[in-house]
């Protein structure tokens, strides 16, 4: 019978129970900050706060449409602020980035089939586009007329 | 294009290291050469104890993946001379996020686990005699899963994922493509059975489409994409338990499946 040889010197294989121990890389807090791929993804999400800012900003004009003129004044003022304006430009960059972004991811989405045959991305992707521009239009139509 | 090119190559030896350190070694930049020639010119003339996985040196058995500047590949496809420019590096890592046993090999058994519990294979609930025949299938039923039946496990997808290095009890993409393989196969009758996995916090719904595994996916197996068309399907199925209780049958195979 043979004795398992207990390794004895300093340099040694640490084992587990049945394997030597391995090196568990860790993920660093910035694991996003240092590739473009990350960093856009990160930016997408990122995205979500700035829709819901335009939300709350609309929710608001909306209240103080509520209260009568002279609110409905004080917030237009507001608005002409070099805050308000810096808010809602970043914003705006941000809510079509987060548009373009997830139309473009839409046709990995949906696996849309027509007579058996899958549809080419830009089929499943360009409703959106369009969609996106008539309300847009229509939008700007009726705030400009 | 430059005659000869650094290899930095990560080395770690469980016996003597706490930690990865890089090892630098010249290697000769030939037209034809992968990124595997280099690692096998090292391995045969310079230093033996390199340690790395490879086999068939053709893009299909998924041995060769690992990080070629940051970048998860497979090496075998990976050509030396497109970072040969005069004074580069290539940095060669083992696969990120995956615990590393030495110098370019990882630890694949939690991935293989993940698999397995996905069921990657054909489930029948009724067994039709031989003598009916062979299932058949049309080109367009075949089509619908060959896409995702292409996947070769080389686990680079794993790498480019950050959820599962944040999160490691997600499922994962490759994973999640081979359920998806099976559930769009016209002879599976198994997908209730992968969706107590799969329509989970661990499964499709861990993953916040990152896309990064469909970018790096040698085979174009798009996981991301069976990922997402998944989600869509488990999100129509719940709205359709409450429209019709009676025909929805994932809850009960969920519920046997927390029982078991």
């Amino acid at each position: 019978m043979c004795a398992v040889k207990q390794p004895t010197t300093r340099t040694a294989p640490a084992y587990t129970e049945f394997h030597p121990r391995w090196y568990r890389p860790q993920v660093s807090v910035y694991w996003w900050l240092f590739q473009r791929q990350y960093l856009k993804f990160i930016l997408r999400e990122l995205s979500s706060v700035f829709v819901a800012a335009f939300v709350v900003i609309t929710l608001l004009q909306l209240n103080a449409l509520r209260n009568g003129p002279e609110a409905y004044a004080r917030f237009q003022q507001w608005l002409q602020t070099p805050a308000a304006i810096a808010l809602n430009v970043v914003s705006f960059c941000f809510v079509v980035f987060h548009a373009i972004t997830w139309f473009n991811l839409a046709p990995s989405a949906m696996a849309v089939r027509l007579r058996g045959k899958p549809l080419p991305d830009f089929m499943v992707a360009a409703p959106n586009y369009a969609v996106w521009l008539v309300v847009s239009g229509a939008v700007a139509w009726l705030v400009l007329r | 294009m430059a005659d000869k090119i650094i290899l930095e190559v990560a080395r770690y030896s469980p016996e003597r290291d706490a930690k990865p350190s890089f090892q630098s070694y010249e290697v000769p930049v030939y037209k034809e050469w992968v990124v595997l020639d280099a690692l096998n010119y090292i391995k045969d003339q310079v230093d033996g104890s390199l340690t790395y996985r490879w086999s068939c040196r053709m893009g299909i058995c998924g041995s060769c993946g690992m990080m070629v500047n940051g970048e998860p590949k497979l090496t075998c496809a990976t050509f030396l001379s497109s970072y040969a420019h005069n004074g580069s590096k290539v940095r060669v890592e083992p696969l990120r996020y995956f615990p590393v046993v030495r110098d370019l090999v990882t630890e694949l058994s939690d991935f293989l686990v993940k698999l397995t519990k996905v069921k990657p294979w054909l489930i029948r609930h009724d067994e039709p005699p031989l003598t009916q025949g062979e299932f058949l299938q049309t080109p367009d039923q075949l089509d619908r899963y060959k896409q995702f039946s292409m996947c070769i496990n080389c686990t680079l997808c794993y790498a480019a994922c950050p959820v599962v290095g944040l999160d490691p009890v997600f499922v994962g993409p490759a994973a999640i493509a081979l359920a998806q393989r099976y559930n769009m196969d016209s002879r599976d009758q198994g997908t209730e059975e992968r969706t107590a996995v799969l329509a989970h916090p661990e499964g499709i719904w861990g993953c916040t489409f990152v896309g990064e595994c469909t970018r790096v996916c040698p085979k174009h197996v798009d996981p991301a994409g069976a990922i997402q068309q998944y989600k869509l399907k488990a999100a129509l199925d719940w709205v359709k338990s409450f429209v019709m209780p009676g025909e929805h049958k994932s809850k009960d195979v969920r519920s046997e499946a927390a029982n078991d």
